[in-house]
């Protein structure tokens, strides 16, 4: 069996032919977004939340990353926040709330508290949700009816996906991160190149990936349209779960550790798809076009539409380059950029920002641009404060903000102006994702920081370190 | 839940691949903590100029497509965001079935979710559909869950499939929170093998 087949079968509540089956979830993490519709569901039906125990809150998507002890300027915002406070303290529901010190992007402090464990289901109304399948968990994002469902039942029913194994020889490159590897994925196999499908990354590059590599491997899966994104569990993860707030203690850890082990796929396990990728072929990749499988690698140019395959994929390809600004053979080098976001739930993690700090030091940015670090939790924040990371990047010229989803997806007020070019850590380079009429490019931390450094995107791979 | 069992109406052509849920309902229109009042934000920044007038160009507002209420697009319809957002404002602008190549799963679900009816063609059949349209105004279709058919008023005919469950659940217009608490017998059992 596979490793998505085992925690298939081990989450199964009920099954009846010609139905979906039913499965157990064993975490649910909610957020202000997604979630006051499906309270006003329980509500209206008079339903109460299962198991609360098992599901719990935070503030990420439309918080501002400015100052917490002010206001939130934006009355809808702070009322969404507000519903979400509300709706956790009616239902029983643990919140970590805007100013609590383990506040954070949903998908960086799951980890972080040890919530997130190998072998669990996990939903949120979230797409990232795939990012906790770094821990060999299946975690898949949801829309808020699914929400309303778990919070109801603790339950989905769900149709089985097919598997899809990414099998990666080799070492990556230095200066070619998690973040490369999950562009290359998606440039090979298409935004709708997993659709229907839960990839297992497997092979040399994931085993010598860290955790914090692993979530962005697997956080990037729903961009190939999978369901979700999963890594087996190793010592890797269970050095990185020892002690957590949430982890097994005692001999309850022991079990676990048992059971976790078991968490693989058989060496016989038979996959629908695979995919094989060499990363030690790679480079530190950047996309030019309005979604991630718009991608090559920093040492190439702006493809020619021309060259494209099919009619749909030039006219794509055209729509791409025109509402990006861009003309076919530039030099990707030759891009220059006028603002850096280093954060997301893609890149907001101590080893994302320490990486970007080693770029960083000693440096200024660009009088042409502007940057932002975002830090992905409060966790973060402080570690990152106490290895003086934030000074390396207050220094260079980069705002040092609180934590939160922020330039991501911009629905806080740290947005794009229509035309400005954008180097970003995250995850969508989608028209207007950032704000309006605003030009993403989607790169790895160490790529936004050269990037920031010299107003244009450069080769990281050929830095040189202060 | 609002049953669809079947359907007629005019058509709308959106030759696009990979429409994704930030154009179908863009970030700054989240923030409402109502399922409703999104309709007039659908493709915000394709359907308006950024002074706020209608942009003539977008297919949406050709006269000839006002009042669609079926949905023709390109392949990977609905990626990225599992923003619920999205089915509720394209039902709340009209549109009842959306047809395209392939869908984006997490946005298929969220449209069985609301009575509406996401249909996977081929894409030469699609391609199909989008000619006639754009040659023939007023174009209308007629979708039958029931029968899983598609015809329209000059030779049409097609077949189409969704899994038993889910047309039986939009034909019922069924709230699936109501069929899982039906189980809670087996929840239950499920429960006392786990330790948490």
């Amino acid at each position: 069996m596979t490793l998505f087949e085992k925690l298939w079968q081990a989450h199964i509540v009920r099954e009846a032919q010609n139905e979906p089956t039913l499965l157990y979830i064993d975490l649910h993490l909610i957020h202000e977004v997604t979630s006051p519709q499906a309270f006003d569901g329980l509500r209206e039906a008079g339903r109460r939340v299962r198991r609360p125990d098992l599901t719990f809150g935070t503030a990420d998507h439309n918080v501002p990353t400015t100052d917490r002890s002010l206001p939130i300027a934006d009355a809808i915002a702070a009322k969404q926040i507000e519903t979400l406070r509300n709706n956790c303290a009616e239902f029983g529901i643990q919140l970590f709330d805007i100013n609590s010190p383990e506040q954070g992007i949903v998908h960086v402090i799951g980890p972080e508290l040890g919530l997130t464990q190998p072998g669990m289901t996990i939903v949120c109304g979230d797409s990232h949700t795939s990012t906790h399948g770094a821990f060999g968990a299946l975690a898949f994002g949801i829309g808020t009816s699914e929400v309303e469902h778990v919070l109801a039942t603790q339950c989905l029913p769900q149709n089985k996906a097919r598997t899809m194994k990414v099998q990666t020889s080799g070492r990556l490159p230095e200066g070619v991160t998690a973040k490369d590897l999950a562009l290359a994925i998606i440039g090979k196999i298409g935004t709708d190149g997993a659709t229907g499908y839960v990839i297992e990354y497997a092979g040399d590059a994931v085993r010598g990936l860290t955790m914090e590599g692993r979530m962005t491997l697997c956080n990037m899966s729903i961009e190939a349209g999978a369901r979700a994104g999963m890594v087996a569990a190793d010592e890797t993860t269970f050095a990185y779960m020892q002690g957590r707030r949430f982890a097994p203690k005692g001999e309850a850890w022991d079990a676990a550790l048992k059971y976790w082990k078991t968490l693989r796929s058989d060496d016989d396990a038979v996959f629908d798809k695979v995919v094989e990728i060499d990363a030690s072929s790679l480079e530190p990749f950047v996309t030019w076009g309005t979604n991630p499988g718009m991608v090559v690698p920093v040492s190439s140019c702006v493809p020619d539409p021309s060259d494209a395959k099919t009619l749909a994929d030039r006219q794509a390809a055209e729509r791409a380059l025109e509402y990006m600004a861009l003309s076919p053979r530039t030099n990707i080098q030759d891009i220059a950029i006028d603002r850096a976001f280093i954060g997301s739930c893609t890149n907001a993690r101590i080893e994302d920002l320490r990486a970007a700090a080693r770029v960083v030091k000693g440096y200024h940015i660009n009088s042409s641009v502007s940057a932002l670090v975002v830090p992905g939790s409060y966790d973060v924040k402080k570690e990152a404060e106490r290895e003086g990371l934030d000074r390396i990047f207050s220094e260079a010229g980069f705002e040092w903000r609180e934590p939160g989803c922020s330039m991501c997806l911009g629905m806080n007020p740290d947005i794009l102006e229509p035309g400005e070019r954008c180097a970003s850590t995250s995850n969508r380079n989608f028209e207007g994702r950032q704000g309006r009429g605003g030009r993403t490019h989607l790169v790895s931390p160490m790529m936004a920081a050269a990037a920031a450094i010299k107003g244009h995107f450069t080769d990281v791979r050929n830095w040189e370190f202060k | 839940m609002n049953p669809f069992t079947n359907h007629t109406g005019l058509v709308v052509p959106l030759d696009r691949a990979n429409v994704d849920t930030d154009q179908i309902i863009p970030k700054q229109f989240l923030k409402r903590i109502e399922r409703t009042g999104f309709g007039k934000f659908l493709f915000f920044d394709w359907r308006y100029l950024a002074d706020g007038k209608a942009n003539a160009d977008f297919i949406l507002n050709q006269p000839r497509y006002r009042g669609a209420s079926i949905l023709v697009a390109g392949k990977n319809f609905g990626c990225g965001s599992s923003r619920e957002h999205a089915p509720w404002a394209l039902a709340e602008y009209g549109i009842r079935a959306v047809i395209a190549p392939s869908f984006a799963d997490i946005f298929a679900n969220n449209c069985f979710k609301n009575g509406m009816l996401p249909v996977t063609l081929p894409g030469s059949t699609v391609g199909e559909i989008m000619q006639r349209t754009q040659e023939n105004e007023g174009y209308k279709l007629t979708l039958d869950l029931n029968n899983q058919t598609i015809v329209d008023e000059i030779g049409l005919s097609i077949n189409f499939q969704v899994s038993a469950f889910q047309r039986y659940c939009l034909l019922e217009g069924l709230d699936d929170i109501g069929l899982t608490l039906r189980h809670e017998d087996s929840i239950k059992a499920y429960e006392a093998t786990r330790k948490n």
